[in-house]
């Protein structure tokens, strides 16, 4: 085991970018890897139900050519984790075609272990019969044999076990579907026999590049160093500055629980972490401890389609509309509604979220409203994109001429930003599947191929 | 006196696409604790504030060496789909800031 393994983390979601600077100076402090996540389900059920990405084909470019020139080329491995924003198959391929790419018009050639993280709905289908599928949360939608057909792709979040087996295999760079976020980084220093705990601690807090330090963001680098007994996080933009309580804070984030992440056969207890301000900008950690579950559990992702949507956005600056407004969109809504009466009302639906009125919180904004314009969003649900953009069509006539009690203003009652006004949304996901499986280890479901790019040759 | 004047850090944010998570975290230990000790943030405050059923509530989570308390509550409607109106949850925190605390402890 060598003393010491540093880490160079450049943003928090590849593609993301980072500024150039910020990135070299990481390069300087000579790290022993760079790995970056490049997905989250944060963004919403449509990057699994669609296929697409987080970030465009261009930012994620640029990115991934700093990796190969600066990393690659100098012989420091690369591992990037839930590739394409979702780590579903179509994710993996898009980065690949992307790597391939980069690495050919740079004239690199690299050795590239590809993890699949797609989990066969038959397997699924399987454990839900034996009994061996638990629900995320409460309000996760049962998994029923029809929920699971009408889920376009499942992806499981893996560990660091088969990372760790691609890195014997003493390749370049490690593209990983869907992973569990920390797995990639906390691999490398579980490969070099640093203890678990450090490595997967040390993973959650640069997952999300420099979000952990003050004036820090998921747009910026970070570097973490595992040692014997701590590791130590520092951001490498000197305007960022990691503190004890930016960095335990960051612990926190998007968990519901502060000191146990339960991560794919494990959990981390960080109730006896000590946070220690080593330097002004460098943030010491101790104590993190990695515990083995008894049954190992990955968990499963899925999207499904659940509508089409078309919409429009008008600005209503009328005083007298702006005091009774609800009023006229719910009698706008029963005016579509009847205008529809030969269509089965089941078929479709209409939401109206005012900007400026309680379109954040609905129903449950304690705030009365008290300006002078609102911003209007309403938007037709249906079960076809033709009735979508029927309905949304009649919303859009109906709101804009709507003859309410007191009127004055007969010309119209909504300023349009764009010609045309509707917008086609296309396809509306829903998360139909977040659930944990039991599983006998977290190698068997995520096999691995290798490849040389750039000419793409499976060994 | 309201929550947001002593807290440093105040979010909301999705777990994962089910719950929305609340954490505030504060300048000194005095606040924190003075907040953990008194009843502040408690599965029915967040009910409350948040009209929501107490069973959709968590306990809240402290966390000492952060000067931080967690509490997250299951969504209604999940992450980006129909009905949803914040696909992030990173704009939910508003009636936590809100949380009138009583300045005399």
């Amino acid at each position: 085991m060598s003393e010491q393994l540093r880490i160079l983390c450049p943003c928090g979601i590849l593609g993301y970018g980072f500024p150039e600077d910020s990135f070299l100076r990481g390069m300087e402090k000579k790290p022993d890897a760079i790995v970056v996540d490049a997905g989250s389900t944060d963004a919403g059920p449509h990057k699994l139900g669609k296929g697409v990405s987080i970030v465009s084909r261009l930012a994620m470019k640029k990115d991934v050519s700093y990796l190969v020139n600066y990393g690659t080329k100098q012989g420091i491995p690369i591992i990037i984790g839930s590739a394409g924003g979702a780590g579903a198959k179509v994710h993996v391929e898009w980065t690949l075609d992307i790597l391939n790419e980069t690495l050919e018009e740079n004239g690199i050639s690299a050795k590239v272990a590809v993890i699949w993280a797609d989990i066969d709905k038959t397997d699924i289908y399987q454990a839900l019969e034996q009994g061996c599928i638990t629900p995320m949360s409460a309000t996760v939608p049962e998994m029923t044999q029809t929920t699971l057909d009408s889920t376009h792709s499942v992806v499981a979040q893996m560990g660091h076990e088969p990372i760790l087996k691609a890195l014997e295999s003493d390749v370049d760079i490690i593209i990983c579907g869907r992973a569990y976020d920390p797995s990639p980084f906390a691999a490398l220093g579980i490969k070099y026999g640093f203890d678990s705990g450090l490595c997967y601690h040390m993973g959650k807090v640069l997952e999300c590049g420099a979000l952990c330090a003050e004036l820090g963001s998921a747009k910026d680098c970070i570097v973490g160093t595992l040692y014997n007994d701590h590791f130590v996080v520092e951001a490498t933009n000197p305007k960022c500055r990691c503190t004890v309580t930016s960095v335990a804070a960051h612990t926190f984030y998007e968990k519901d629980n502060p000191y146990i992440l339960h991560g794919p056969g494990f959990h981390l207890d960080l109730s006896a972490c000590q946070y220690v301000q080593k330097s002004e900008t460098e943030v010491r950690v101790t104590g993190s401890k990695f515990i083995v579950d008894e049954q190992y559990r990955i968990k499963l992702e899925g999207a499904r389609q659940v509508a089409y949507r078309t919409f429009f956005i008008g600005g209503v600056r009328d005083p007298l509309l702006l005091s009774i407004l609800e009023n006229v969109q719910e009698n706008v809504m029963e005016s579509v509604r009847q205008q529809f009466n030969y269509i089965d009302p089941e078929r479709y639906s209409m939401r109206y979220y005012n900007y400026g009125m309680n379109a954040v919180m609905g129903e449950n904004e304690p705030q009365k409203f008290a300006g002078h314009e609102v911003g209007v969003l309403f938007e037709a649900i249906a079960d076809t994109q033709e009735l979508a953009d029927a309905i949304c069509a009649a919303l859009r006539s109906t709101m804009l001429h709507y003859g309410y009690e007191g009127r004055k203003t007969t010309a119209g009652n909504l300023a349009f930003p764009y010609a045309p006004n509707d917008i086609t949304f296309g396809p509306v996901y829903q998360f139909s599947v977040f659930h944990l499986m039991d599983v006998d280890d977290g190698i068997a479901h995520f096999p691995i191929q290798i490849f040389t790019y750039p000419q793409g040759e499976m060994e | 006196m309201k929550l947001y004047e002593i807290a440093k850090i105040l979010r909301s944010k999705n777990s994962g696409p089910f719950c929305v998570t609340l954490d505030v975290f504060f300048y000194t230990n005095n606040d924190y604790n003075s907040i953990k000790n008194n009843d502040v943030i408690t599965r029915k405050t967040i009910a409350n504030a948040y009209g929501l059923p107490i069973e959709n509530v968590s306990e809240p989570m402290y966390y000492d060496q952060a000067m931080g308390i967690k509490i997250t509550y299951d969504r209604v409607i999940s992450s980006g789909t129909v009905g949803d109106r914040d696909v992030y949850g990173a704009q939910q925190h508003a009636p936590l800031m809100n949380l009138t605390i009583n300045k005399d402890y």
